[in-house]
């Protein structure tokens, strides 16, 4: 096992949960919800995203992307127009208009969101009543369900936490003990977990969503929660209220960090020490030599973390402990203590913490840092790198699949290429 | 409510984004929630600009709606211009804000800023990118020369004996197509026409440049997207002429020259007479495509089948030297812009197509399935069609890409922009000789029927399967929904769908199909089909695939 035992931290340790946090307000740098839109289609492969909004939902979801694959996306937007605002058109008559006829060309469906916009919140679109009104037609050939994706109300990834969140309602109830995993995570992290669970003797073990929507997993007062992501506290909060218990676990960033990770897994199930150990000890220690690779390269190096993707937090420790870097301020858009309440003892001691985010101020600060590496945006990479200073960008950590032993070296790679690259390059 | 996969524009708050980031000294505060910073990385990542764009957002939020988002408005517009220090700034507002009501402008107006401010109103809800673009420099520009509009009547002093003619280069922005090597390409063509070029707008002017605007003789109406509102009011108000000649293509930048050679006084001849054919060989034609297009080699191109879709701008003139200067067949021209629709019918027209205004993509793509077209020249959007498709492609119109913005000199414009254009056309074709030699080594196994041309990508497998689909685009579009197949868009979207009716192939019909070689086969499946179809045939033998041969020629 790893030298670094995440999952004891001395108790002492607790009182980081009290660093003082930079609380800011301002412009803010960061994608709406919508954009979880990218990895959760992917994830769910029988469901439809249908953005309620204006030309700029769209536009954003299609720049987020990046590229455009596939001909027909299983996302789209219903675009509100004059005649919508106006009252000229019924804008609930049209919606189901536009949900039927697309529903028609895409038998492939399961499952449709409507995710609501900054446009449709601020008119007052009622999107439950639509999915309601729509379900009583459809329903259960499609279940129709409906979340806020609005920028008003989200950030990035909270678009996730809405979108299961708006799940859980329909999720059957169970009273087996079973653990559940919360948040999306690359189908291959799921099977190399769900290998790992098994090799522990520990099950069922259910992923949260699954690879299709309409396989939903059931919920129940023996339901015990294990999130993988750092972002989905109200999907948390709301299982919880179904009667499951939440482990409290850092994330499963790393060789320690995935260790204590399912270790807390392990502990639910009393699984004996040397059992884990035989498990985890050898996928650990291979997490080990990819990540011995990086450090060298990582080690010492002061970085700066832009609020983002919300995984800022876990991944500084990850960064922090298992590779050695130095953390000159972790930025996240908000904190939700509950998700971080076994991360944040793990910092150390006095890390420059900020909530929130007024760009020009931070980026002052990034600039009178001038930080080894910057962690940001899209919006922000060139800009910043244009000024000598390297970056990786954040996006990067919700596309690829980052969690777990194997992917651990990934991870630090990510981290490692901006600078490698830089000394590749000639002045 | 319109449904929309993807968009060919922005909202119209891009388009002034587009023309904010182009200048020096102009800075944007954009009354918009959390999210709508998405567009400063079309800037930073496809542009590849160093710098941010010059935009400050308010991002309110939810809890704010309640309370006063006027306060956060005038706050964020005092803290950019006391940041920014800009000489002068637009205020405007998003979608969202625009339902909000709260007036930026006039809060912005009211702040009596030092500096100009100019007010945008760009409705989100019925107008996109570049229509936003366009009204957002025309209201710069007015708002900049104001002081300056001449009383009426007053008759515009005659050029100065001994000064050379002056123009202004309007239109070209970040983020339009090729726009930094075509303003640099038609600098120096009117280097050669002995004419001055005075101010470039917006694309790295300042406000004071834009004040500068009225000395100029006359203005060049580069892209007509963005500038044609702002030419029109410096006529009116300034009494100066605009070109409307888009100097793209060798007939294209002939007229051109032809056109700003009187707006300017001068004489085009001299530079006219150096762009004849057959003077190319001998060096003295800066238009290698003229001969290039004449050379023997080229003969293959003849009657290509091409399929354009973009702005209006580059539609049309794409169409004009697919026609006249490629010897391409026109199957298709389409646009986006609604607002330049009229001369992109009438272009429609002359080449007896069926005009195409439309921004739904899957109406597109159906079209151009339909068209069965050899070569699409499109946009970004249409690179993914034809991909899909199996067809060859070039970009020749925003919306673009980062592979779009190349490193290299690359105008569209001009000369050396019809030299770029021969090449970027031709190269996705199988070249001509190449299709020679396909047919002669047939029967080699580095020629077998699965071998494909070596310049072109994996998908060009799947072409044949993807253009058999068009003939029936109506199931192919049922069918495709079933199989997304990730990462190999279109392979099974298409295959073995046969419209109702269709004729079977007899076995010997089939085998006799498999020795045409494979990139036009798809083509002699098709004419083969449609010619039994129409006969009413119910089997097509190794008969009907030579009479079908006979009948459609080539």
């Amino acid at each position: 096992m790893s030298a670094i035992a995440l999952g004891q931290a001395p108790a002492k340790r607790a009182s980081a949960i009290d660093i003082p946090i930079l609380r800011e307000r301002g412009q803010r740098e960061v994608f709406c919800g919508l954009t979880g839109i990218v990895w959760l289609h992917r994830r769910m492969q029988d469901a439809f995203f249908l953005v309620v909004g204006s030309r700029t939902c769209a536009h954003l979801i299609q720049s987020a992307a990046g590229v455009m694959i596939f001909a027909e996306p299983r996302f789209g937007t219903a675009i509100l127009t004059d005649r919508d605002l106006a009252g000229m058109a019924d804008a609930n008559s049209e919606l189901d208009r536009i949900c039927v006829s697309l529903l028609e060309r895409r038998p492939d469906i399961s499952t449709l969101f409507l995710v609501g916009s900054c446009p449709s919140e601020v008119i007052k679109l009622d999107l439950a009543k639509a999915a309601e009104r729509l379900n009583s037609r459809l329903f259960p050939r499609i279940r129709v369900l409906n979340y806020s994706g609005s920028g008003i109300e989200t950030t990035f990834t909270q678009g996730e936490d809405n979108a299961l969140k708006c799940m859980v309602p329909a999720m059957p109830v169970t009273s087996e003990k079973q653990l559940l995993v919360i948040g999306c995570v690359a189908d291959v992290v799921e099977d190399q977990f769900q290998r790992c669970f098994a090799q522990l003797g520990l099950g069922p073990v259910r992923f949260f969503p699954a690879r299709r929507a309409a396989d939903l997993p059931a919920v129940g007062p023996h339901t015990l929660l294990l999130p993988a992501q750092p972002f989905n506290g109200e999907t948390v909060r709301a299982l919880t209220a179904r009667g499951a218990r939440v482990l409290s676990a850092p994330y499963p960033f790393g060789a320690a960090g995935t260790t204590a990770w399912l270790a807390a897994a392990a502990a639910a199930w009393d699984i004996s020490e040397e059992r884990f150990a035989a498990v985890t000890g050898p996928l650990a220690a291979r997490a080990e030599k990819a990540l011995a690779r990086y450090r060298a390269q990582l080690s010492g190096r002061r970085l700066f973390m832009m609020p983002d993707s919300q995984l800022e937090i876990p991944l500084a420790r990850f960064l922090h402990r298992e590779l050695g870097m130095q953390l000159v301020e972790v930025g996240t858009p908000y904190l939700d203590r509950l998700m971080v309440s076994a991360e944040l003892p793990l910092l150390p001691a006095g890390t420059a913490l900020s909530e929130g985010q007024h760009l020009d101020r931070q980026l002052d600060r990034v600039r009178s840092a001038r930080p080894d590496l910057t962690v940001c945006g899209l919006g922000l990479a060139n800009p910043l790198e244009a000024e000598g200073l390297a970056t990786k960008w954040s996006i990067e950590l919700v596309f690829t699949p980052i969690h777990g032993f194997d992917q651990a070296g990934d991870l630090a790679e990510i981290f490692a290429r901006p600078l490698q690259r830089r000394e590749r390059l000639l002045a | 409510m319109q449904l929309t996969l993807w968009t060919y524009e922005g909202p119209p708050h891009v388009g002034a984004m587009r023309i904010a980031s182009s200048m020096r000294g102009v800075h944007y505060v954009l009354h918009a929630p959390q999210g709508d910073t998405y567009a400063d990385l079309l800037f930073t990542m496809i542009e590849r600009q160093d710098k941010r764009p010059p935009v400050t957002y308010t991002t309110f939020q939810a809890r704010d709606l309640g309370g006063d988002t006027a306060a956060l408005v005038t706050a964020t517009v005092a803290d950019a211009y006391e940041r920014f220090r800009p000489q002068a700034m637009l205020v405007g507002e998003s979608c969202t804000a625009e339902l909000i009501q709260d007036q930026p402008g006039t809060l912005a107006l009211g702040m009596k800023l030092p500096v100009p401010v100019v007010p945008l109103e760009l409705p989100a809800y019925s107008k996109k990118e570049n229509w936003g673009a366009s009204e957002t420099l025309y209201q710069l520009v007015r708002t900049l020369l104001a002081e300056q509009i001449p009383a009426p009547g007053v008759v515009r002093p005659a050029r100065p004996a001994g000064r050379k003619s002056r123009a202004n280069l309007l239109g070209a922005t970040v983020l339009g197509f090729r726009c930094r090597d075509d303003v640099t390409e038609i600098r120096r063509l009117l280097d050669q026409l002995g004419i001055d070029v005075h101010v470039v707008a917006p694309l790295g002017a300042s406000p004071d440049d834009l004040r500068r605007l009225p000395e100029a003789d006359f203005n060049i109406d580069l892209y007509p997207e963005v500038s044609r509102a702002t030419a029109v009011w410096l006529q009116r108000s300034f009494g100066m002429p605009y070109s409307t000649t888009v100097p793209m293509g060798l007939g294209g930048t002939r007229d051109f020259i032809a056109e700003v050679a009187r707006l300017a006084e001068v004489d085009p001849a001299p530079v006219l007479a150096r762009e004849k054919p057959g003077l190319a060989a001998l060096g003295g034609s800066q238009a290698r495509m003229q001969w290039y297009a004449r050379s023997v080699d080229s003969t293959y191109l003849t009657g290509k089948r091409v399929f354009i879709f973009g702005d209006a701008t580059h539609a049309v003139a794409a169409a004009r030297i697919a026609s006249e200067e490629m010897g391409f067949t026109v199957v298709g021209l389409g646009t986006y812009g609604r607002e330049f629709a009229r001369p992109l019918r009438e272009a429609a027209k002359q080449y007896g197509v069926e005009p195409l205004i439309t921004d739904d993509y899957l109406e597109v793509e159906q079209a151009i399935s339909a068209a069965t077209p050899e070569l699409v020249l499109g946009t970004q959007m249409e690179r993914h069609i034809a991909k899909r498709l199996g067809i060859a492609c070039a970009v020749i119109s925003a919306p673009i890409h980062v592979q779009d913005v190349p490193a290299r000199y690359s105008p569209v414009y001009g000369f050396e922009g019809a030299n770029v254009l021969f090449d970027s056309w031709v190269h996705p074709l199988v070249m001509g000789l190449e299709e020679h030699l396909l047919h002669m080594f047939r029967g080699d196994f580095e020629f077998h029927d699965e071998a494909r041309a070596s310049h072109l990508p994996e998908v060009a497998l799947h072409a044949p399967a993807a253009i058999d689909g068009g003939a029936a685009p109506d199931q192919a579009r049922v069918a495709a929904p079933a199989a997304p197949a990730p990462g190999r868009p279109g392979v099974s979207a298409s295959a073995g769908v046969l419209a109702p009716g269709t004729p079977a192939w007899s076995a010997d019909g089939e085998l006799e199909l498999k020795k045409i070689p494979f990139f036009v086969r798809a083509k002699a499946r098709r004419n083969t089909e449609r010619y039994a179809h129409e006969r009413g045939l119910t089997t097509i033998t190794v008969e009907t695939l030579y009479d079908a041969k006979a009948h459609f020629g080539r």
